[in-house]
Order: C-alpha cells, then sequence, then structure tokens
C-alpha cells in the first residue's frame, strides 16, 4: 500500500492517514456484491450441486434422487484409475517440458533480446488468438506419418529409443503418448513463459554484475542467483500450466488414440455421450479435491502464498 | 581444432539465446502451418496433407455451410461476455484495492478458485446446474459461463494496476472541489485505463477461444472453437486455416500498431 514519503510535501492541510470513508461504509460491499454473486451461483454453487449428484442413483428416465450412494466414488475410482494416472504423468512431463522450453525463452525476453524484446513477446502472446484447435490440428500436418518430422526422428533412431520407452509405437508419433506430450506442452507453453517472464524482468540486473566480480561463473551466478529469484514465477507458471493440462481432452482427442485417454476425456464421454451424471460427476469431483490437494501442498512446499 | 573450440565458445556463450529461439520456433511453428495450408487444395475431406497451391479459400472465405454463422456467433458471446467480465471485474478490484471490509480471505478465495480449477471440472458442475434448474442450454448459458470464468483474469488484470496508482491523485482532485463523481472520470479511470484494456482484451481472448466449457454448457449452439471441433471429425475445410491466419495477422498488426502510437506518444511528451 503506497504510504506518502516522508519528504513529499502535504497536500492537505491535516490529511489523516487514512482518508476518511464514512459516507463510503457500504460503497465497498456494493462494489462486490454484482460480482461475487455472480461467481457464487455460477461457480460456488454448482460445485454443490455436483457434489450432490455425485451421490444420487437412479435413470434419465426416471429420474435421480439423492441416496447418499458412495459406491459410485469406488467404482469410478477402480474403473478409471489408468486414465486418472495418466492425467498426472501426462500433465507433469508437459509441465517439465514446458519449464525447460520457456525458461531459456524467458530468460531471452527478460536480459538478452534488446530491442527485440516487443516483438518476441507479441510473438509468444499472438499465437493465442487464433484458435487453438486450429493450431493443434496443425500438429497433425508437423507429426503426419511419413512426414519430414517422424523421417528426422526415425533416421536419427529416436524412435527407436521412445517406442522402447513405450512413449511412441513403431514408426508411428501421432495417436501416441508422445504426440498428446508434445500438444499439451504446446498449448500451455506460454502460461509458463509470462510468469516466468514477469518474475525474471524483476531481477536487477547488477546482481548479475556482482556475481561475476565475485569470481562466479556464468552457471554458479544461474544457479545461485537467477534461478532462486525467480522462484516465484516458476511456482506460478508450472501451476497453470500443470492444472489446465490435468483436464484438458482435446490434445488426447485430436492427438492421441483410445489409448491414451486422460480423464478429462471420461468426464466428457459420461457427460456428454453416456450421460451417465452420478458417474461423471463423482469424477469430476475427484479431480477437483485431487488438484486442490496438490496445490495447497505444493504453494505450501515452495513457500510463495501470494498468487493472485 | 582452434576453429572448433572458437565455434563451441561461440555457441557457449549464445546458449540462452540459441535455446530460446528454438522455442520460439516450436511456438509459432503450428502458426506457419496453418497459415501455408490455408493455400492448399486437399484432395479429400481432411486438409492434413499438401497437395497444390491454390486460393480459392481465400476468395471465398464463407463458402463453407455454417462456419461464418458459428464465427459471429463466437463474435457476439465474446463482445458481450467482455463487457459483462469487465464491468464486473473492475468494480471488485477496485473494492479490494481501495477498501477494507470483512471476509476479505473469503473474497479473494473466491476469485483465485475459477483459474485454480480445470476447465472441465467447472464446466461439467455448471452444466448440473443447468441441468437441475431445468435450463434451456444455448446462448444465454454460454454467455452466463464466460463471464464467470474471464471474471477472474480481468480483476487480476485492474488489481496490478490500480495498485501502483497513488491516492495523492485524488486527493488533490478532491482538494480542487471536484465531486466524487467527477474525481472518478477525470482522474481515476483514466489512470486505470491500462489495466481495464488489458482486462478486457484477455476476457476478450479467453471467450472467444474457449472450447470445453462451451462444449459443455452449449446444447445444440454451435459456436467457431465448436465448429473447428466438429470438423476435426467429419472433415477440416481448408476456410479454417483462412480464419486462424486471418485472426492471427490481425491480433499482430492490432499490437503492432498499439505499439507504434504508444511508441509516438511518448516522444511527443519527452
Amino acid at each position: 500500500m503506497a504510504t506518502a514519503t516522508p519528504d513529499a510535501p502535504p497536500l492537505a492541510p491535516a490529511p489523516a492517514k487514512k482518508p476518511p470513508r464514512r459516507r463510503g461504509r457500504w460503497t465497498p460491499y456494493w462494489l462486490l456484491l454484482p460480482g461475487l454473486l455472480w461467481l457464487f451461483v455460477f461457480f460456488a454453487l454448482p460445485m454443490v450441486y455436483q457434489a450432490s449428484t455425485s451421490v444420487q442413483t437412479g435413470s434419465l428416465e426416471e429420474g435421480y434422487k439423492v441416496t447418499w450412494h458412495f459406491a459410485t466414488y469406488w467404482d469410478a475410482l477402480s474403473e478409471y484409475w489408468p486414465q486418472f494416472l495418466r492425467s498426472v504423468l501426462y500433465a507433469g512431463a508437459a509441465t517439465i517440458l514446458c519449464l525447460v522450453l520457456g525458461y531459456p525463452l524467458a530468460y531471452l525476453i527478460a536480459f538478452r533480446a534488446g530491442r527485440w524484446r516487443n516483438l518476441i513477446m507479441i510473438l509468444v502472446i499472438a499465437p493465442f488468438f487464433t484458435s487453438f484447435l486450429i493450431r493443434t490440428l496443425a500438429w497433425k500436418t508437423i507429426l503426419a506419418d511419413g512426414g519430414p518430422v517422424v523421417g528426422a526422428l526415425n533416421s536419427l533412431h529416436v524412435l527407436d529409443v521412445t517406442s522402447w520407452l513405450g512413449i511412441t509405437a513403431g514408426d508411428r508419433v501421432l495417436a501416441t503418448p508422445l504426440a498428446v506430450v508434445c500438444g499439451l506442452t504446446y498449448n500451455f507453453l506460454p502460461f509458463m513463459i509470462l510468469p516466468l517472464y514477469t518474475s525474471l524482468e524483476r531481477i536487477d540486473g547488477r546482481l548479475h554484475e556482482a556475481a561475476g566480480d565475485l569470481y562466479a561463473r556464468p552457471f554458479t551466478t544461474f544457479r545461485k542467483v537467477t534461478f532462486p529469484l525467480s522462484m516465484p514465477g516458476v511456482v506460478s507458471g508450472t501451476l497453470l500450466t500443470f492444472i489446465p493440462a490435468s483436464g484438458d481432452y482435446v490434445n488426447a482427442d485430436l492427438l492421441g488414440s483410445t489409448d491414451t485417454r486422460m480423464i478429462g476425456n471420461v468426464i466428457q464421454t459420461q457427460f456428454l455421450r453416456i450421460l451417465d451424471y452420478p458417474t461423471a460427476a463423482a469424477l469430476s469431483f475427484i479431480l477437483m479435491a485431487a488438484i486442490l490437494i496438490m496445490v495447497t501442498l505444493y504453494i505450501r512446499k515452495s513457500g510463495t502464498e501470494d498468487l493472485v | 581444432m582452434g576453429f572448433l573450440k572458437s565455434i563451441g565458445r561461440w555457441l557457449k556463450s549464445h546458449f540462452v539465446v540459441i535455446a530460446g529461439l528454438i522455442t520460439l520456433g516450436y511456438l509459432l511453428l503450428p502458426n506457419v502451418v496453418v497459415t501455408v495450408f490455408s493455400f492448399n487444395k486437399p484432395k479429400g475431406r481432411f486438409n492434413y496433407e499438401w497437395q497444390q497451391f491454390s486460393t480459392d479459400a481465400w476468395r471465398d472465405p464463407c463458402g463453407v455451410a455454417d462456419m461464418c454463422g458459428s464465427l459471429s456467433l463466437s463474435l457476439r458471446i465474446a463482445f458481450w461476455a467482455t463487457i459483462g467480465a469487465t464491468v464486473l471485474g473492475t468494480m471488485i478490484a477496485f473494492a479490494l484495492v481501495r477498501y477494507r471490509f470483512r471476509a476479505r480471505g473469503a473474497v479473494n478465495s473466491l476469485i483465485f478458485l475459477p483459474m485454480a480449477m480445470p476447465e472441465v471440472v467447472m464446466a461439467a458442475s455448471l452444466l448440473t446446474l443447468f441441468l437441475n434448474l431445468g435450463a434451456q442450454l444455448g446462448f444465454w448459458t454460454i454467455l452466463i459461463a464466460h463471464i464467470m470464468f474471464c471474471l477472474s483474469f480481468v480483476v487480476v488484470a485492474v488489481k496490478a494496476r490500480v495498485m501502483s496508482m497513488d491516492p495523492r491523485l485524488e486527493e488533490a482532485a478532491r482538494d480542487l472541489y471536484a465531486g466524487p463523481v467527477q474525481t472518478f472520470v477525470r482522474v481515476t479511470l483514466p489512470i486505470a485505463a491500462p489495466g481495464i484494456a488489458a482486462g478486457a482484451l484477455l476476457a476478450f481472448a479467453l471467450s472467444f477461444d474457449d472450447f470445453i466449457i462451451t462444449n459443455f454448457n452449449a446444447g445444440s449452439t454451435v459456436t467457431f472453437p465448436m465448429f473447428v471441433w466438429g470438423s476435426a471429425q467429419r472433415g477440416t475445410p481448408v476456410q479454417i486455416n483462412v480464419i486462424g491466419t486471418a485472426m492471427f495477422l490481425v491480433a499482430v498488426l492490432l499490437v503492432l500498431s498499439g505499439m507504434v502510437i504508444g511508441n509516438r506518444r511518448n516522444r511527443q511528451k519527452a
């Protein structure tokens, strides 16, 4: 909060520390009311409805009733744990890849781009304005069977290694876990780069010089000075990548196969095609709880409370 | 050997630049593909393989049934969602920065949670609400959903700007006998405008491009992302790439011209 600096002359004869707001005692509540009501009715209340739907039994024709049928959760978990596991693995791999790929670019924009800074920044953000579905479909062309990318990977024997690891199949990349992770990484990379850039940009460049003057090699400077100072960006970047990636079903659907279905795909199918609302609600509730627990633990461990 | 060594040294000192540019290439490659394939003349229904150069799609961008209708629907929804989310979000941001009130922690978490929730969870739970209320799925349910998930992003963008404002400017306006309304319109709003504009732009982009939440709550209404999704199953017309390319170009041009105008203004001030 801005407080008056001691050397600034007082603007009013006797300014109170906090301007009196007697007239506006209710103003904050009026300002908050419409927006919070919106969030309450269309965000918080649906969670309650969802929780209630998840313990209902019945059928579409006869209607559903709350019967506290918690077995739905058990059935859903025992049937769909592979998809849950896959979501965590794919989203985790995509998050790590985003960090590895995004850090150099964020660093480049913050310290090395000079007059190119704004242009590179625009190029990072501009793809946002082309529908992400169109851009994801473009990966079908890039990774096409027999295309240049697959051909190059094949002649370098990369695909032999990846098929041995089980993330590609034969000489195909499309319809394999690698394609899905590649798409997830691509789609959420800007969400990693922007917070990283914000926290890197705040670092005083003189700290690098100081480290250099104290005979730190560039890598030591990075390890001991730059990286620790960019931790807030790393934390919010990984969260902004992992959370949407874990619930995503677009990449798994467009670039994957039935063997790469994630939990988002299951929730979508149950809700919109099979119309098994209790199971879908239970799965969605489990996903929400898992994310909230993970996020809370992660934030507590990395010690950055002030994310908003 | 000396030659190789100097190459090695050059690579070492430019490592960050090279790695960063590779990432930038990874980010832009799909846009290049989208652009190139907007000039394709595919043989089958799917536009994934290069056949031959043609400008057919560019000369007839609305030649596909229902596509331009879905595009204009998406633009309309994004327009109203931007207005709704920007007004509500700006009000919340001002309340959060300028006033003290009870239950601040609860308010903060109600704003933070929509951003920390996978879209599919919000989408599914909102659909259960609409189903329970027996609401007719369509334009209005999409708009409600879009305002809901854009709101928090507007709050964050506006809050950052309002927090960096000097409150003494408003006090000065009051001291010069400006009324509360006049102070707000003539002093507060112009200073907060860049933050509000950033929030509105973000809301527009988020709403226009949203697929997951819309897919759950649209019923039989088809927005542009839903049209693209459907075409991925039925056959992708080249016109989709035309729209994608045009959107990318318009966005880059808008931002570039904004920057040029901003630079010129700064130079005039100096």
